[in-house]
């Protein structure tokens, strides 16, 4: 087989693995499990204010300020959907896939863009509480150079989320009471 | 010559899949649906939204005059989920959740079972199947 036919198998095998053809639905995709709690509790801060409005106009003020442009509103469910699309390059990723393709002279994508999502989500903490629950929540999406979706996952970095509760706190000139 | 006529007129077929599903629409009804004691909206679809967070969905719209909410998990799959919650005669609330793994709509009973039996327990009703 010439090197150019065995690159190209390598690359349609690797592509069917990628995108799991004819995957099945993973047990653990529905499941609440101890990490699910961990997560909730990393994405979520109580906040003494029943103004639940106030903190959806803060929150969404955070987030264009985060440079997301926001996509879907729902106040009485208290709700914002948010995104944003930024380069996804990483040079120590492009070096690699270069110094790959000198060796092999199979084209070797590298990430190229990306689309990161967020959705923020207020609730009254409970009847008798003077509170609201804030909970945001971050995923992305990463097409390659040959347009092809090449990592899809939620961002559960605990920066992410301090960072984004500090300014909103700032915002509203509240704490953010963690749960 | 025979074969790249039969490749030919294979494509073209692939936009019945508008109205395909492999399980009849009874049957799939009754897997994706439950019904709650319960009548208040508000709640149910706050509930909702906070079981798909929980289960790590990102949501993406919601609203609350249709009664519907719908969102996506990434973890190398796409797993969208769209949910509906409509009253059932007075005193009920219908529950109906539809999911699409990557390419697939979802027709195994587990994954819908395991999505219930979570948002079950968040509302703290049982969640009654509907035939």
């Amino acid at each position: 087989m010439g090197k150019l036919c065995k690159g190209t198998v390598l690359l349609f095998i690797s592509a069917i693995i990628l995108f799991g053809c004819a995957k099945k639905i993973p047990k653990e995709a529905l499941q609440l499990t101890p990490e699910s709690l961990k997560l909730r509790q990393l994405q979520t801060r109580r906040f003494d204010s029943k103004d639940e409005k106030a903190l959806l106009v803060a929150g969404a003020g955070v987030l264009q300020d985060l440079g997301f442009t926001l996509d879907e509103s729902e106040t009485e469910l208290g709700i914002i959907v948010a995104s944003k699309d930024r380069s996804a390059v990483e040079t120590g990723q492009v070096i690699g896939a270069v110094i790959l393709m000198a060796l092999t002279g199979v084209p070797i994508p590298w990430d190229k863009k990306q689309k990161i999502r967020a959705s923020l989500v207020t609730r009254p903490a409970g009847t008798d509480d003077e509170s609201t629950l804030v909970r945001v929540t971050f995923q992305r999406i990463v097409w390659n150079t040959q347009g092809q979706i090449s990592k899809t996952e939620p961002l559960d970095e605990p920066e992410f989320y301090q960072e984004f509760f500090a300014r909103l706190s700032k915002a509203v000139f509240l704490d953010a009471h963690e749960l | 010559m025979l074969s790249a006529c039969i490749v030919l007129t294979g494509c073209g077929t692939s936009k019945k899949q508008l109205l395909a599903t492999n399980k009849s629409q009874l049957q799939l009804r009754s897997i994706q649906t439950r019904a709650f004691d319960t009548t208040d909206r508000e709640k149910t679809l706050r509930t909702v939204i906070a079981t798909m967070q929980d289960l790590g969905f990102v949501i993406d719209d919601a609203n609350y005059i249709l009664g519907l909410v719908s969102g996506t998990k990434l973890d190398n799959f796409q797993l969208r989920m769209s949910v509906t919650v409509r009253p059932r005669g007075e005193t009920q609330l219908l529950v109906r959740a539809g999911m699409q793994f990557n390419v697939t709509q979802v027709e195994d009973p587990e994954p819908y079972q395991q999505f219930f039996t979570a948002l079950g327990r968040a509302m703290f009703l049982e969640a009654q199947n509907v035939d």
